[in-house]
């Protein structure tokens, strides 16, 4: 590796673990502006402009404030448990393509944190991780309520994780099929996602030729069991048994004060940032939009993918706190029955099907 | 399919919910130390000692409203009146009044007990105190001065709002000996230190047309 190389690298990551951060900040402020709009209140307006800074207030509140360490805890794990949820949560946006690569003189520099071969296993992985965490820290802090939250967490997990992955499993297969061979990298499914549906059907060629290639439109149904599962999988309304306040005070959090919470707190919007990233290229093809080369300078049209991929992203966000205002949490066997009842089975006939059709534009019907 | 159903009737709310405030709906929450909400006008706040309007006061000592306190948080001793320089028009008067703030309940029952009118309830409210003892309020703040305005504990406080105690308080004028029939559409009840303006007495046809559905005919 040269050192122009190491610099690119580098810029890459900072750039990524940057935006995560800003991304995060702007989502806790905006998720209470959101829920305040949606209640008929005012919501935070003290901290900046629109109470903007109130993220950053809390933030610095939280940091001066003392960490409790009650007498009973397993120190080790303890102490531990905020860290292993922060980092998977990072980890996994590093996979998130947010922006077209682009040239600096001969070296060309993809806006990702890290483009691995096997992109969606890590993500699969690193989420898998995250609900350690919660377990952990639930069963460290030696206290019943944060240990009915971890036992909670660890059956939500397995049964949303599986409809998870099978979902992803339709889109990757889908965009097997959309270029050279199979792929997990998921830069190279974002890039299968470029251009129009023009070219598929004769018929209907004017209005196709406008809609975009993105998985969405053959993957609705996947698009739709992926999206119930990562709100499931963030912990978020109305799938937050894990800590559901109302029975078992914070759940697995309840034990933790000062920066510790901070980091189980900054771990929940991280990853709900990421997951809707993750969705969002999977299904709503990434940074691609319309750049209009030919009409907008070039530093305009290389920046443009960044902003389609922030936009599809908030707009699932947006979904997030909107579904979070509305509905009520699940109860603990109307969690499992989703899951294991209509979401896995779902995900499976939905990959079956999927899996016959494309077989079947391959290598044509059988009773042909 | 219900579920499906259901799912987007509460979207639906939330999200008209949010587009309403978004366009400048009403709201459910006030920007408190901003702007006050408009009071009762029979809002129990924090006493007062009222005076006659020639300044005399109108307490005599007489610890019935210690008497009715539920709580127990009124003391009043009496003292004889001196004669050349009497303090309330009665034989004596209460030299020392005191209310603890903290454990009264703001039932009224003080008011309702005094015969003389003497304390009646203000729409203040804002009363926290740093330390129990402030929270003892003393004949010296607990009596309107001549201009019949209530003192504030604190008023170099940021969050005394001395304009607001600086208007008279209404059961004064009220109780004032110079009472006219013909109080047609003035704001007879003076606004109280605290409440935001009262709507003005209306006319007796007025009063009578409110009032004629308890009438009986014929």
């Amino acid at each position: 590796m040269t050192w122009p190389e190491f610099w690119i690298v580098a810029l890459r990551v900072v750039l990524t673990f940057g935006l995560l951060l800003v991304a995060t900040i702007l989502n806790v402020w905006g998720e209470r502006k959101i829920l305040a709009d949606m209640q008929s209140r005012i919501g935070p307006n003290r901290a900046g402009p629109y109470g903007i800074l109130q993220t950053v207030a809390d933030g610095l509140k939280l940091f001066f404030k003392e960490s409790v360490t009650p007498r009973k805890v397993e120190l080790g794990m303890y102490l531990l448990a905020p860290f292993l949820a922060v980092i998977p949560a990072f980890l996994i946006f590093m996979m998130v393509p947010w922006g077209k690569p682009f040239m600096i003189g001969d070296y060309e520099v993809a806006l990702q944190g890290a483009d691995l071969n096997i992109g969606l296993l890590f993500i699969l992985a690193m989420s898998s991780m995250a609900v350690y965490a919660v377990v952990l820290a639930g069963w460290s802090s030696g206290s019943k309520y944060p240990l009915l939250g971890g036992v909670r967490a660890t059956a939500q997990a397995i049964s949303y994780e599986a409809a998870m992955g099978l979902a992803m499993v339709s889109v990757v297969m889908f965009s097997a099929t959309q270029g050279d061979g199979g792929t997990l990298s998921l830069a190279e499914i974002v890039e299968r996602q470029s251009g129009t549906w023009g070219g598929l059907l004769p018929v209907l060629e004017p209005v196709l030729r406008f809609v975009p290639r993105w998985n969405v439109i053959p993957q609705l149904v996947g698009f739709v069991i992926f999206f119930v599962a990562i709100v499931a999988e963030t912990n978020r309304a109305p799938f937050d048994l894990v800590e559901a306040e109302q029975e078992i005070v914070g759940g697995f959090h309840t034990e933790y004060s000062g920066m510790r919470f901070a980091m189980f707190f900054l771990a929940e919007y991280v990853n709900i940032f990421s997951m809707c990233a993750i969705a969002a290229t999977l299904f709503l093809g990434g940074w691609n939009g319309p750049t209009f080369d030919d009409a907008l300078p070039g530093f305009i049209s290389a920046f443009l993918p960044t902003v389609y991929f922030l936009l599809k992203t908030y707009f699932l966000v947006f979904l997030f706190f909107w579904i979070r205002a509305t509905l009520p949490r699940l109860r603990y066997d109307q969690l499992m029955q989703l899951g294991w009842k209509r979401l896995i089975p779902g995900a499976l006939g939905w990959l079956a099907l999927s899996t016959f059709v494309l077989a079947f534009r391959q290598f044509g019907v059988p009773w042909s | 399919m219900g579920l499906l159903r259901e799912l987007i009737k509460g979207l639906r709310v939330t999200g008209g919910t949010m587009l309403r405030t978004i366009g400048g709906g009403e709201l459910v929450t006030i920007e408190y130390p901003k702007v006050m909400r408009d009071k009762p006008q029979r809002f129990h706040g924090r006493h007062v000692l009222n005076r006659y309007p020639d300044g005399m006061e109108k307490c005599i000592g007489c610890e019935l409203c210690a008497g009715a306190c539920p709580a127990k948080c009124i003391y009043v001793r009496g003292m004889d009146n001196d004669p050349a320089h009497p303090t309330s028009p009665g034989e004596r008067y209460g030299f020392v009044y005191e209310i603890n703030m903290l454990r009264c309940i703001f039932c009224g029952l003080c008011v309702e007990a005094c015969p003389t009118e003497a304390i009646t309830m203000t729409s203040l409210f804002e009363f926290s105190t740093t330390s129990r003892q402030d929270a003892i309020y003393t004949r010296d703040t607990l009596l309107m001065d001549e201009r019949g305005t209530v003192p504030h504990m604190f008023p170099d406080d940021p969050l005394a709002d001395m304009e607001e105690l600086n208007t008279a308080d209404g059961w004064l004028r009220a109780t004032a000996p110079a009472g006219v029939a013909a109080y047609e559409g003035v704001q007879m009840w003076q606004p109280t230190p605290g409440a935001a303006g009262w709507p003005p007495e209306p006319s007796q046809e007025e009063r009578d047309r409110r009032t004629k559905v308890d009438e009986p005919d014929g």
